[in-house]
């Protein structure tokens, strides 16, 4: 039975990493329901990007409190990776601080990492207080009621329980350490622990064994535990902020994309030549939909961006609309792609394997016409996105389909439309009067 | 402003075989809307005191199509946009200006991918261009002890990252440039665009233009500048909304420097 840990724990690691490849391989299925869009170009510019933005976080200290909280907690948890492939060898080999031999070295990583782990502490506590104590405006918008809420709160806990066990472990260690019991090497730096392990002062060897195996075990079980979560969390945007900056747009922002199934229909309109009495091809395949009803018309990029949102509200925050009490968040918009693409995946599952209607679509179950009129288009939320999210051109998707497949513009703007048609401008004056402004 | 301005064609151009330097694209609402009429011919009469040869299109314009696009309408949108391409690769025209950051945004971004490659340059960066290259001086007297805050456009700024050529040129006029608190990259949008224009707002607390107003009046301004003409007349009913229109004046760059030369 000595080997019983090494095995438990390998069984451990192995279904913590299995589910989580089955949660990615549900993701990226989710996501390939896109349409395809070409985002090959301009590699070294995708790159560039992708290391500013995601790994730099240059535009998290656009607001420097959240964007400097947010560093540490980043930091914190990339650095605590390499604590947690000791813990994994350890646990594989059944051996204790593997990396001890690394002396000095060693000593000054364990002492960093408590330090980061302090300083996460505190960094959590802040965006708490601020979630539930100030209520930052953004924070408390309608939708993010509930879950999203729960979920945001939740992570939070779940890093503190994590940085807790993390010192815990080392506070008994070092207790362990001092009282030269067997298997606990002398080694690591304790700058923050050493507080703690008062506490286990008067404690014996084999409480304290029990007391640090059980952190170590929190600890390892807790961090599997949490990458299971991701994939039903905003939290996601810590795996996902990566290949979304990556792709990104990267045209001006002001520049929408041509639907190119409109370009060939209206060459043939204006080609003197085509022949409007036609027969349809036979066979031909069906006219495509133009605009986006559902999350299967967006495409992939855009659903990729929907999994990356982490709910921060900076765009909703940055929105005209928004801020003059219009219903309209850009959040809400890349909360409820997200949702229905959830609940068209789930159905998939359900159904093996295909889709079958549901009766429901984005345009109307999710998103209401209100919301996608009140959009100027002006770029805020975009600009303010730290993880490089487009929710306009969603909205754009949304707008082509209510007004090139069901004719549902509001009334103003058909009249609009029916102007520029008949005059050439968007109100209804005789276009042989362009030039009367210079008499005038 | 009574003055005489000269306007010429592009047919005329033709019929004397010669090409203008540049295309003015007046846009519609530079020639139909009487606000933004005065902006064409504050324009027209800086290009005509630099002596730049330029052509108009007149009645062979038309609307370039970004609002239906905005709108979601891209049939109209590509319908007219290929009709203009058509009138202007006819024409052979290679570098158009426009007071109209809408019609600078779709022609030099959307443009090209239907056929149309020009050199769109919006008049702020136009104007810009001929004093730096001494073409035309500013007096700089009239404004002096004025304090004017800049609205940046969406399509302008945000959208086409145009944000230093109409500061440089308003400091040209002498006066003080304050800035608002949200600017460049952050400026709240007049609440125009996307079509909005041309409809009624959807329910809220507040509409956007009496907001973004509030953020210039903060500056404590005489002027307001902009270099729209659909943020001229947000701002003006903004103006009127917040009972200033006593105090505080709306104007466009290019009306700020035809007063100044
Ligand atoms: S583009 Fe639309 S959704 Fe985005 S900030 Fe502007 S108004 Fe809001
Ligand atoms: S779209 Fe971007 S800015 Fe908006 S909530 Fe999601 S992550 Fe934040």
């Amino acid at each position: 039975m000595e080997y019983l840990p090494n095995i438990l724990f390998t069984i451990a690691l192995i279904v913590g990493i299995g589910f989580f490849a089955r949660n990615v391989r549900k993701l990226s299925r989710n996501i390939k329901l896109g349409k395809n869009v070409d985002v090959s170009n301009d590699r070294p510019q995708r790159w560039k990007n992708m290391a500013k933005i995601a790994l730099g976080q240059t535009k998290m200290v656009v607001r420097p409190i959240a964007g400097l909280m947010h560093i540490i907690v980043y930091v914190g948890f990339v650095i605590i990776n390499l604590e947690v492939l000791e813990i994994i060898l350890d646990g594989i080999l059944g051996t204790h601080r593997v990396f001890a031999p690394l002396g000095a070295l060693y000593d000054f990583l364990i002492g960093s990492f408590e330090v980061l782990a302090f300083m996460v502490i505190i960094a959590v506590v802040i965006f708490w207080v601020r979630r539930n104590i100030i209520k930052l405006k953004r924070f408390i918008k309608p939708e993010m009621e509930g879950w999203p809420k729960k979920d945001g709160n939740m992570i939070l806990y779940i890093e503190l329980v994590l940085m807790f066990l993390f010192l815990t472990m080392n506070a008994t260690d070092f207790q362990l350490q001092q009282m030269d019991v067997a298997h606990y090497t002398k080694a690591g730096a304790f700058p923050i622990s050493q507080f703690i392990a008062p506490l286990f002062e008067n404690m014996s060897a084999s409480n304290l064994i029990l007391v640090e195996r059980t952190a170590w075990w929190l600890h390892i079980l807790g961090i599997l535990a949490f990458l299971n979560y991701l994939y039903y969390s905003k939290h996601l945007h810590i795996l996902l902020a990566f290949p979304n900056t990556y792709y990104g747009k990267l045209k001006p922002q002001g520049q929408f994309n041509n639907v190119e199934a409109v370009t060939n229909e209206v060459k043939l309109m204006m080609d003197p030549s085509a022949d409007p009495f036609a027969a349809p091809v036979e066979d031909a395949p069906d006219p495509e939909k133009f605009g986006a009803s559902d999350v299967m018309d967006l495409n992939w990029v855009q659903l990729l961006n929907a999994y990356t949102c982490t709910e921060c509200g900076r765009c909703t925050s940055e929105c005209p609309a928004n801020q003059t009490g219009k219903k309209l968040s850009p959040r809400k918009i890349m909360m409820d792609t997200r949702d229905r693409l959830e609940d068209v995946g789930k159905n998939i599952d359900a159904n093996k394997g295909t889709f079958v209607p549901d009766g429901k679509q984005l345009l109307g179950d999710y998103i209401s016409h209100e919301e996608l009129w009140a959009c100027t288009t002006c770029n805020a939320c975009v600009e303010a996105c730290p993880v490089s999210i487009d929710p306009l051109s969603i909205i754009m998707e949304m707008r082509r389909f209510l007004v090139m497949e069901q004719s549902a513009a509001p009334t103003e703007l058909n009249n609009m439309m029916s102007n520029i048609e008949n005059n050439g401008a968007p109100w209804p004056y005789n276009q042989m009067d362009r030039l009367n402004w210079v008499n005038e | 402003m009574s003055e005489e301005i000269k306007v010429k064609t592009m047919e005329e151009f033709m019929a004397q075989g010669t090409q203008p330097e540049i295309l003015f694209w007046v846009g519609s609402a530079g020639s139909y809307d009487d606000r933004a009429k005065k902006i064409s011919r504050a324009f027209v009469k800086i290009l005509n005191r630099a002596g730049v040869e330029f052509a108009v299109l007149g009645p062979e314009e038309s609307c370039t199509g970004d609002v239906a696009k905005r709108a979601g309408n891209e049939f109209l949108f590509q319908m007219q946009a290929m009709m203009n391409i058509e009138v202007l690769n006819g024409y052979e025209i290679k570098r158009i200006v426009t007071c109209d950051p809408h019609s600078f945004n779709t022609l030099k971004n959307e443009y090209p991918g239907l056929g149309g490659h020009y050199d769109v340059v919006h008049h702020t960066q136009y104007i810009k261009e001929l004093i730096d290259n001494g073409r035309l001086s500013i007096e700089g007297k009239v404004y002096k002890e004025k304090r004017i805050t800049f609205h940046d456009p969406c399509y302008l700024g945000r959208a086409n990252s145009v944000f230093d050529a109409p500061r440089d040129v308003l400091k040209k006029t002498n006066a003080d440039i304050v800035e608002m608190k949200r600017h460049k990259k952050t400026a709240l949008c007049c609440g125009a665009g996307g079509a909005q224009m041309f409809k009624e707002p959807e329910k809220g607390d507040m509409d956007i233009n009496v907001l973004r107003t509030k953020d210039a009046l903060e500056t404590n301004p005489n002027i307001i500048a902009t270099g729209c003409p659909y943020c001229n007349t947000m701002m003006t009913d903004g103006i009127k909304a917040h009972e200033k229109e006593d105090s505080v004046t709306v104007l466009d760059v290019a009306e700020l420097i035809a007063n100044s030369i």
